[in-house]
């Protein structure tokens, strides 16, 4: 089916939604329609059968058995290191497996910044990050003395980057950005961005939870330092995501835990370390979840990431159009369809993002409401919350066009604005 | 359509109409409550004298159903001293979380919020304005 899949010219959502199970799903007496895909994907078949396949076939403990099955997990959790390497054309030595994308911010705060940063050192943020690439800072910012400086976003929702040079001046150790926003969808130049800190000397880690599932990455090509993402909003299982780091950096950064596997010699004093990037995976890795991340990276490639891109691009612009035709309805972030990834955040002016989430719900509707672990950019906005409908490879026009006229529900039960 | 277990007129009409929104300049106890979960925000002012209240107010952000119950709550504890208001709450508190309590007339507004229980994600909207009045009145 997959290979049919790739020849075909033409984008086939329908033969991608028999491969998603959930997808058949009614909720309240309604197909469901998932439109919250930037808080997690759903799972094709292809990634539940490889998590059934490896407890029912393979399962044994990884680089410790001289087993065959033993032999054969090392193999197969190996080999999903090497496609989720290549995916982001990246070496396989370079790729820690994590839980998620922050843990692997983490891992880079604490094992990184707590080695390079020192009192008064400043480290740039911007202020469309999530949670995850803020508090890390602030945490490693106490430790240290550290200072944080945050580079703001232009009203349009797109990095002022005027503001990122002036910052860029004051020589940051860190610049620590996202590469798509989880509110505003915004794209950020992350390529220029990584080039200019590095002119200044300082070292580049890019959250890219939001961007790995949606559009073709090449970390190579960026250049960047780290690049954190996470599996489950890629197809993948819960609980396993990845750090990518420059070969260099990892050697000579000290271990983030201690424990099992990340050892090469223990003497009662003190130990060495394993190679990268296994002196960064204490204890037993989460390795059916790292095999279901491998069969996750393989769909995605058969169905190419930029046919993907340009699926999500033609659902946003619709949505886009068709909500910023809305008199009652503001649209947040960039007008330009191809300025942003899949997902379109918005508010009602007069009907809190909670209700309205709650209302579409009752038509199988699934979006989410909420300040989406951003309450800066929220502060920014001015708002407490928003509401926000989000796309992947397997939503078609026509769910975008039963999401948009399930509004009308919260009109009939709120009321029209202004009226 | 939207299950009006929820959305009950009254909580609509509470939500549209709040009854007493907006600062309370001579308060002698206020406090601020937020839901972590959604970034709703609240701030709740009361006047006492002695043990009596007298006024209750409450201002912020947030959906009908946080809205509507602190709009509610403002309305219902004028004029209770602060025991009265500390059982009114705890009685409110069982009904949304489902344990044993005093059931609420159905001609009083606080009643419609028994629909919020079925919805545990709502619960905390209508728990914000009484989980902020019980850090007033424990302090
Ligand atoms: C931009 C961005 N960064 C980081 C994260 C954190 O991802 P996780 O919770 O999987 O670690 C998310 C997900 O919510 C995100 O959208």
């Amino acid at each position: 089916m997959m290979t049919s899949l790739q020849t075909q010219l033409k984008y086939d959502v329908e033969a991608i939604r028999a491969d998603f199970p959930i997808l058949q799903r009614r909720v309240n007496g309604h197909p469901l329609v998932y439109l919250d895909n930037a808080a997690t994907s759903q799972k094709p078949r292809q990634v539940i059968d490889a998590l059934v396949h490896y407890y029912e076939f393979t399962n044994a403990n990884v680089h410790r058995g001289l087993h065959t099955l033993a032999e054969e997990a090392t193999e197969a959790y190996e080999s999903a290191r090497a496609k989720v390497a290549r995916f982001i054309g990246a070496e396989p030595e370079s790729v820690v497996f994590t839980r998620n994308a922050t843990e692997a911010i983490n891992l880079v705060a604490y094992a990184w910044g707590l080695a390079n940063l020192k009192s008064g050192d400043r480290i740039v943020l911007t202020e469309m990050e999530h949670h995850s690439n803020i508090v890390p800072w602030q945490l490693i910012a106490r430790l240290t003395g550290a200072q944080l400086h945050y580079v703001p976003f232009t009203p349009e929702g797109e990095m002022d980057m005027e503001a990122l040079d002036n910052a860029l001046r004051q020589e940051p150790k860190l610049v620590a950005i996202v590469h798509v926003s989880n509110v505003l969808g915004t794209v950020n130049p992350v390529e220029e961005i990584t080039r200019k800190a590095h002119a200044v000397g300082a070292k580049v880690l890019i959250d890219g939870a939001q961007a790995v599932p949606h559009k073709p990455v090449d970390v190579t090509r960026i250049g960047c330092d780290f690049y954190a993402f996470s599996g489950h909003k890629m197809l993948a299982p819960t609980g396993i995501g990845a750090l990518y780091a420059r070969r260099e950096l990892l050697e000579e950064m000290p271990p983030f835990m201690g424990g099992g596997s990340m050892i090469r010699r223990v003497t009662h004093e003190f130990s060495t370390w394993a190679d990268i990037p296994t002196k960064f995976e204490a204890g037993t890795p989460n390795i059916a979840d790292a095999i279901g991340f491998g069969a996750a990276v393989d769909y995605l490639q058969h169905v190419g990431m930029e046919a993907i891109r340009q699926h999500e691009q033609r659902l946003t612009a619709e949505a886009l159009r068709l909500l910023e035709a809305e008199e009652d309805i503001v649209v947040y972030g960039p007008r330009d369809p191809q300025r942003r990834c899949g997902l379109v955040s918005f508010n009602f002016k007069h009907v809190h993002p909670h209700d309205v989430a709650q209302v579409l719900d009752a038509r199988g509707i699934a979006i989410r409401a909420g300040h989406h672990c951003c309450q800066i950019i929220m502060r920014r906005l001015d708002v407490t919350a928003t509401a926000r409908a989000s796309f992947y490879l397997y939503n078609t026009i026509e769910e975008i066009h039963t999401f948009v006229e399930a509004l009308d529900d919260v009109r009939k039960v709120f009321g029209k604005y202004g009226g | 359509m939207v299950d009006d277990e929820l959305y009950r007129e009254i909580i609509l009409e509470h939500y549209h109409h709040p009854r007493y929104k907006g600062a309370l300049p001579d308060a002698n106890l206020t406090a601020e409550g937020m839901n972590p979960l959604c970034g709703d925000e609240l701030t709740l002012y009361l006047k006492t004298d002695g043990d009596r209240i007298v006024e209750a107010r409450f201002d912020g952000r947030g959906c009908s159903i946080s809205q509507a119950s602190a709009s509610m709550l403002t309305e219902a504890i004028r004029g209770l001293t602060v025991d009265e208001a500390k059982a009114l709450l705890e009685r409110v508190k069982a009904m949304l979380t489902g344990s044993p309590h005093e059931p609420f007339d159905e001609d009083d507004d606080l009643s419609a919020l028994e629909g919020v229980k079925k919805y545990p994600v709502r619960i905390k909207c209508a728990l914000l304005a009484w989980t902020t009045l019980e850090e007033i009145l424990h302090k």
